[in-house]
């Protein structure tokens, strides 16, 4: 006991020095990662403030607040119909891949096939082609050849392509997930493989469904190459390619239009978020067995 | 209401593998029927088999008067309790057990109110809106039996239906299941792993081993005339005394011991036969004075089992475990005699493991 107050005067300063360390240590670190979070941050500021700025340039700077080029985006005859083409595009493929994409992962998850994991791999490979640029003259030729040139159908059909595996690849293990003996369950209760998907699969794999719908639909809103190469009538373009037409007189980029239209043009994504979020949200029901 | 009828029934997997290997069981109408093996004895195949969820390779089974072997689980007028329950996590209990209801197109209000009945028959009483999840184990299993009910089915299966419980409200749940079987007079088939399950449950036993049927007869059937050694073994909170042993004079030679054969085995052995001489550890008597057929024998280990206690002795080469009573309780190394009920003893073949008697 009497050693112990001798002991504690240079024990608390080491303690102390360390404490100070760690306090320096964790200010420096603060503020490294506010100048890397105000880097990324520019952009999304500029996305918010030009499109109120009477002349908008490349540079971030306070706006002479105006609503003009919203009026003016309203003028362009292009500029809220595309919005409306990019919805029925990403609604569309969103219907066909979740519709198709449930079930297949759901056969994919409950058949055995020989080679089974090796055929998803493959095919997760070969839809980076689909949609990508690689690919575009044959697909181009394809769609030209089935006469769906300028045709949404044919647009649907190559982003969906493109997009499925992926999706298939991800549902198939929320499916894996869901135990066997509630679909054999529901079996000896007489329901068929369609019911069974419906009443018991499907609602348990919900938030995998409602994380699926949400990703497809940005990756078409997204979407600029397959779009641009297909469609040739410009009331049939969607907003991404539209807002490659934004150009004034003399071919210099219309500052004004494209960053409000940007700002429209990022909204409905985030509104379809935030509302399937509220709606379904990305709760899991796990398996009960203790 | 119906009986079941399995008839060389195989179940074969892909690479040859047996799960339900030529099996002939008749369960009678409104039994509680148990089939009883270590895991992997293919006692689950053959339930699912019964069910319908795995196709029979060959053999026949016929519920009722009706012959189900290629008909699909949802036509077998059968419901099934299944091991982790399998209640739909997205729908409340009500919804759980009216589902068969909904998929045989019922009308909401009269599904609900079927549930309802049905709950208020398996004290659920005020669950209704709650989702399992929100449900404790007991709880649970009582939604699944409801739910396997609510339709009427002609069988009910269960698979492990305990083995999910904590051990006191196992035992429960024994009595409740009792009940409710008797209750709905419905045939029943049940899987278990557990020979005591099976003796407190059952109106009769099926044992299984490796996909053949070792043994069908009621619980004290199998408890007192097992048909071969491994049912001996199996069946009995204590595994039988199994000896290899030899006759010789018409007595039988275990180790350096002689004891006598079990009444009414003398005609059916031969001199010098190998034979299995098995005796219960409930029935030997561990005694501190020499008396007339006992052996020599020293205690090795002393097991605390309650109200009585289980002791190893060596005998000679041989090991045996007896049964005492608590107050007789002796101590490791202790010397005395065991005496063997001699009308309990069995006797098995040594190479086909059959009960010669």
């Amino acid at each position: 006991m009497t050693a112990t107050p001798a002991k504690t005067g240079p024990v608390t300063s080491v303690a102390r020095n360390r404490t100070v360390r760690q306090y320096v240590a964790r200010v420096l670190f603060a503020v490294l990662m506010t100048l890397v979070g105000v880097l990324f941050a520019l952009p999304m500021v500029w996305l918010v403030l030009a499109p109120f700025d009477a002349t908008p340039t490349l540079s971030l700077e306070w706006p002479d607040w105006t609503l003009d080029n919203f009026a003016r985006l309203a003028e362009n005859p292009y500029a809220l119909r595309s919005i409306g083409n990019s919805l029925i595009l990403g609604v569309g493929t969103m219907v066909i891949v979740v519709g198709l994409g449930a079930l297949a992962a759901y056969a994919m998850s409950r058949i055995r096939i020989p080679g089974r994991d090796g055929i998803l791999y493959a095919l997760l490979l070969l839809s980076s082609i689909v949609t990508g640029t690689a690919a575009m003259v044959p697909t181009f030729q394809i769609i030209t050849q089935l006469g769906l040139i300028n045709n949404y159908v044919g647009v649907l059909l190559v982003l969906a392509g493109g997009i499925l595996p992926t999706v298939i690849f991800i549902l198939k293990d929320f499916m894996d997930s869901i135990p066997k003996s509630y679909e054999e369950s529901a079996r000896l209760y007489g329901a068929g493989p369609f019911r069974i998907l419906r009443d018991v699969v499907a609602p348990i794999a919900r938030p995998g469904l409602a994380f699926i719908s949400i990703w497809t639909i940005v990756q078409v809103w997204g979407n600029f190459l397959v779009p641009f190469i297909l469609l040739r009538s410009p009331d049939l373009q969607p907003a991404a390619v539209l807002m490659y037409t934004f150009y004034t007189e003399s071919g210099q980029a219309d500052l004004r239009l494209i960053s409000t239209f940007a700002l429209l043009f990022s909204a409905p994504v985030l509104i379809i978020y935030f509302v399937v979020n509220r709606r379904y949200g990305f709760r899991f029901h796990g398996g009960i067995k203790s | 209401m119906a009986g079941i009828t399995a008839t060389q029934l195989v179940k074969e997997y892909p690479g040859g593998v047996r799960g339900v290997d030529e099996v002939d069981v008749e369960i009678r109408d409104g039994e509680f029927f148990a089939l009883l093996g270590p895991s992997g004895c293919g006692k689950t195949t053959l339930l699912r088999s019964i069910a319908g969820l795995e196709a029979i390779t060959s053999g026949s089974l016929v519920i009722g008067d009706r012959d189900v072997t290629n008909a699909e689980p949802g036509v077998r007028g059968v419901a099934m309790v299944f091991q982790d329950y399998a209640l739909f996590p997205h729908m409340d209990v009500g919804d759980n057990i009216a589902y068969p209801l909904r998929i045989k197109r019922v009308k909401r209000d009269e599904r609900r109110g079927t549930a309802a009945k049905v709950a208020d028959g398996l004290s659920l009483q005020g669950l209704i809106e709650r989702r399992p999840g929100q449900l404790s184990g007991g709880q649970q299993q009582r939604v699944a039996l409801a739910r396997a009910v609510a339709t009427r089915p002609d069988v009910l299966l269960l698979d492990e239906p305990l083995s999910n419980l904590d051990a006191r409200l196992r035992l429960e749940a024994r009595t409740f299941l009792k009940e409710l079987q008797r209750d709905l007079g419905v045939t029943t088939v049940f899987v278990t792993h557990d020979q005591a399950e099976a003796l407190a449950l059952a109106d009769r036993i099926a044992v299984m081993r490796a996909g053949k049927l070792q043994q069908i007869g009621t619980p004290r059937e199998v408890f007192q005339r097992p048909n071969n050694t491994f049912v001996a073994g199996f069946i009995g909170s204590n595994p039988m005394n199994l000896l290899p042993a030899q006759v010789r004079e018409s007595r039988l030679a275990v180790g350096d011991a002689t004891v006598s054969l079990p009444p009414g085995t003398e005609q059916l052995v031969r001199e010098g036969q190998d034979v299995v001489w098995g005796i219960r550890p409930e029935y030997v008597r561990w005694v501190t004075a020499e008396e007339a057929g006992a052996i020599p024998a020293e205690v090795s280990v002393v097991e605390n089992l309650g109200a009585s206690v289980l002791i190893v002795v060596n005998a000679g080469d041989r090991k045996l475990q007896v049964a005492v009573p608590e107050d007789q309780e002796p101590a490791p190394g202790d010397r005395g005699w065991i005496v063997p009920q001699l009308s309990k003893t069995l006797l098995f073949d040594a190479e086909t493991t059959e009960r010669i008697g």
